[in-house]
C-alpha cells in the first residue's frame, strides 16, 4: 500500500499541495523549483464556471467576470493554437481548475501512459489551482467511448482504482480531486456502498474529492436512495471542490423518473438546496457551475455562478462569526 | 428480454471484466442489455442502460458534426447524422482526444453508398479535417513575407523551406475549396459555377485558420516545398505541369499565408 505516499494530508489546499510537492521532489534543495512563472491566484471561497471559448470576448470585456474557470484537460492536449492561447490568457487573470474527463481511472485496464504524460504536462504548464478526474472509465482495450461509465464497488475494484489514483498523483506530483459519478444502473456484484468506496480511496491514496451535488441528486433519484443520507455519509472534510449542473428528466422501464446528467440547463432548485446544506456543513468550498451543452450567453452562465457565490459568501461570514465567538 | 446470468460463477467472473461485459452493446443496437447490470431493487435496466448507449453514440456523432459543419450543411442534418452513426459504429475513436477523431471519416464518405451522387463531398470533409488539424498544430513564428528577398539570387535554387506545423494541403479533383468556403460562410449557398479541380492550402496565421485556393500547378510547387524539396526542384516539377504558373506569385501567397517558418540551404 502506498497510502499518502508523496501526497500531503488532504486538508491543505491544492495550491499549497502543489508548491509543497515541487520542493519535496527536489532531493534536498528546499527552495528550488517553486515556480513564479505564473501568477498565483487564490481560489478559496470562490464560485466559477466552465470556460467556453465563445464566451472569451465577453469574459475579457466583463468588469467583474467572477471567480475561476475550469477546463476539460483533453481540450488542451493539442500541440498549440487557439485553445492554448485562450487558456494562457485566462490563466493570467484567474485561478484555473484542470478537470480531466477520460483518464479511465475506474477501468480494469492499466492507465494510458501517454495520456497520463499529457495530463502531467498540462499541470506543469498551467499550474492549476485544482486538478480533478472522475470515478468512472471510458476506454476499454483500444476503444474510447466518450462517456463516464460506471464500475462495480468491490474489494478488487477499490484496490485497482486506488492504484490508478496513486499513479496519477505520483505523475503530477500533487493531490488529485476525485469526482463522484452520476449513475443509471447498478451492479448486483457490488459489495461496498459508493460512499464507503470513496472513503476507502481517500484513506488509501490521500486524494481529495470533487463533490458533484447534481450527481448526488441524479444518482440518488436513479438508485432509489436518499441524497441527504448519501451526503451524511460522504467525507465532506476531504472535499476540495463542488460541482453544480443541470439535469434532464426521462423515464425508466417502470415508467418512473430517471434523471440524466445532461449539463444543458440551469441548476435545479433541489440541487441548490442540497448545495446550501453542504456549504453550511463544510464551509465555503470552491464551486463550479458546469454547463456543457445548449450553452447560454455569458450573462446567463455568470448569473448561476453569482448565485453560488452568494451562498459561499453567506457561509463564509457565518464561519468567521463563529471563529470570533470561539476565540472571545 | 434475456434472462440475466447471476450465478455465483458468473458474478465472480465479472469482478475484473465488468468493462468487457459492459461495452459490446454500447455501439451495437442488436446487442441486449448486459446481464451484469440491473436497476435498483430488482428493477429492469433496459432503458437505464440505453442512457449509456445514447450518450456514447450521440456524443460521438456530435463530435463529427462539430468537426465537419460544412459537410453537414451540404447533406442536411438528418443525412449527416445517419452517415455519422454508421461511421461511429464501424470506426469508434481509439484516442480520448476527440479533436483527433474523424481522420477516417472522409474515406468513409467516399465509399458511403448514399453519398455517391456527391463525389466531391469526401474532399470537402478532408478540408474540414485538415482545418481542425491546423487549429491544434504546434505554435511557430511564420516567416516574414519579404524573407525571400534576403536570399542571394545564386542561392535561390537550393533554398529549402521549412513548413509551418499548421500548413497543410488538400488536393481535390473537384472545386472542393469553393464548395467548402460557401458552406462554411453564413450566407446562402448559390450555384457553384466552377468545375475545375482545386487544392486547398490551410494555414494558421495569427491563430486564425485560412483556407486558400491553389491551382494544380501551385499545389505541386507548394506540396514539394512543404515536403522539403529545394526550390529549383519544386519549381521545375510545377512548371512541367503548368508552364504558365507564376512561381513568384505562388510563393508570395504562401509566405503571406504563413505557410513557412524558415529558409535553409541544401547542398
Amino acid at each position: 500500500m502506498v497510502a499518502g505516499q508523496g501526497v500531503p494530508a488532504t486538508n491543505t489546499t491544492a495550491t499549497e499541495t502543489g508548491l509543497a510537492m515541487r520542493t519535496s521532489t527536489d532531493h534536498g534543495s528546499r527552495l528550488a523549483l517553486v515556480s513564479n512563472r505564473l501568477p498565483k491566484h487564490e481560489i478559496a471561497g470562490l464560485a466559477g464556471t466552465s470556460l467556453k471559448h465563445q464566451h472569451l470576448p465577453a469574459i475579457l470585456a466583463d468588469d467583474a467576470p467572477g471567480g475561476f474557470f475550469e477546463v476539460h484537460a483533453e481540450n488542451y492536449m493539442g500541440a498549440g493554437g487557439p485553445p492554448h492561447a485562450a487558456l494562457a490568457r485566462i490563466r493570467e487573470d484567474f485561478p484555473v481548475s484542470l478537470h480531466g474527463v477520460c483518464m479511465s481511472i475506474g477501468g480494469p485496464q492499466a492507465l494510458d501512459k501517454a495520456h497520463l504524460a499529457r495530463f502531467k504536462a498540462l499541470v506543469e504548464r498551467y499550474e492549476p489551482a485544482l486538478v480533478s478526474e472522475h470515478l468512472a472509465w471510458s476506454t476499454h482495450e483500444t476503444t474510447y467511448y466518450n462517456d463516464l461509465l460506471p464500475l462495480p464497488y468491490t474489494e478488487a475494484t477499490v484496490a485497482r482504482v486506488a492504484d490508478h489514483i496513486d499513479q496519477v498523483q505520483e505523475a503530477i506530483g500533487r493531490q488529485l480531486l476525485l469526482e463522484n459519478p452520476s449513475t443509471y444502473v447498478t451492479f448486483p456484484q457490488s459489495t461496498i456502498s459508493e460512499t464507503a468506496f470513496i472513503r476507502e480511496l481517500v484513506k488509501r491514496t490521500g486524494c481529495g474529492l470533487l463533490l458533484d451535488v447534481n450527481n448526488v441528486f441524479v444518482s440518488a433519484t436513479n438508485q432509489g436512495y436518499s441524497a441527504l443520507a448519501y451526503l451524511s455519509d460522504f467525507p465532506l472534510a476531504d472535499v476540495g471542490e463542488v460541482h453544480l449542473a443541470g439535469h434532464a428528466e426521462q423515464q425508466d422501464d417502470e415508467g418512473e423518473l430517471l434523471l440524466i446528467d445532461s449539463h444543458d440547463g440551469p441548476v435545479a432548485d433541489a440541487v441548490w438546496k442540497l448545495y446550501e446544506l453542504v456549504i453550511a456543513r463544510a464551509g465555503p468550498i470552491p464551486t463550479l457551475i458546469e454547463w456543457d451543452s445548449a450553452i447560454p450567453d455569458w450573462p446567463v452562465l455568470k448569473r448561476e455562478a453569482t448565485a453560488a457565490q452568494a451562498i459561499l459568501d453567506r457561509h463564509a461570514r457565518a464561519a468567521s462569526r463563529e471563529n470570533i465567538r470561539a476565540s472571545a | 428480454m434475456q434472462a440475466p446470468d447471476r450465478t455465483p460463477a458468473a458474478l465472480a467472473d465479472t469482478a475484473g471484466s465488468y468493462a468487457a461485459g459492459f461495452v459490446p452493446p454500447l455501439l451495437d443496437p442488436e446487442h441486449l442489455t448486459p446481464s451484469l447490470v440491473s436497476g435498483p431493487n430488482g428493477k429492469a435496466a433496459v432503458k437505464r442502460f440505453n442512457v449509456y448507449r445514447n450518450n456514447v453514440t450521440a456524443s460521438l456523432i456530435e463530435a463529427l458534426a462539430a468537426t465537419f459543419p460544412a459537410t453537414m450543411r451540404i447533406t442536411g442534418e438528418t443525412f449527416f447524422r445517419a452517415m455519422a452513426r454508421f461511421h461511429v459504429r464501424e470506426t469508434p475513436p481509439t484516442s480520448p482526444l476527440l479533436f483527433e477523431y474523424g481522420q477516417d471519416f472522409p474515406d468513409f464518405i467516399a465509399r458511403y453508398e448514399h453519398a455517391q451522387s456527391m463525389p466531391w463531398l469526401a474532399d470537402v470533409a478532408r478540408i474540414e479535417r485538415a482545418w481542425l488539424d491546423a487549429y491544434h498544430a504546434a505554435d511557430a513564428p511564420a516567416l516574414a513575407p519579404d524573407a525571400l528577398a534576403s536570399v542571394p539570387p545564386d542561392r535561390l535554387g537550393d533554398a529549402i523551406f521549412e513548413g509551418h506545423p499548421a500548413a497543410l494541403i488538400v488536393r481535390s479533383d473537384y472545386p472542393a475549396v469553393t464548395i467548402f468556403a460557401v458552406n462554411r460562410a453564413s450566407g446562402p449557398v448559390g450555384r457553384i459555377e466552377t468545375s475545375a479541380p482545386e487544392s486547398g492550402l490551410i494555414t494558421r496565421p495569427e491563430l486564425e485558420i485560412a483556407v486558400r485556393h491553389l491551382t494544380p500547378g501551385a499545389d505541386i510547387l507548394l506540396s514539394r516545398l512543404l515536403a522539403g524539396a529545394p526550390l529549383a526542384v519544386a519549381a521545375t516539377e510545377a512548371a512541367n505541369h503548368d508552364p504558365t504558373l507564376d512561381l513568384a506569385a505562388v510563393i508570395a501567397t504562401a509566405l503571406d499565408a504563413g505557410a513557412f517558418t524558415a529558409i535553409h540551404h541544401g547542398g
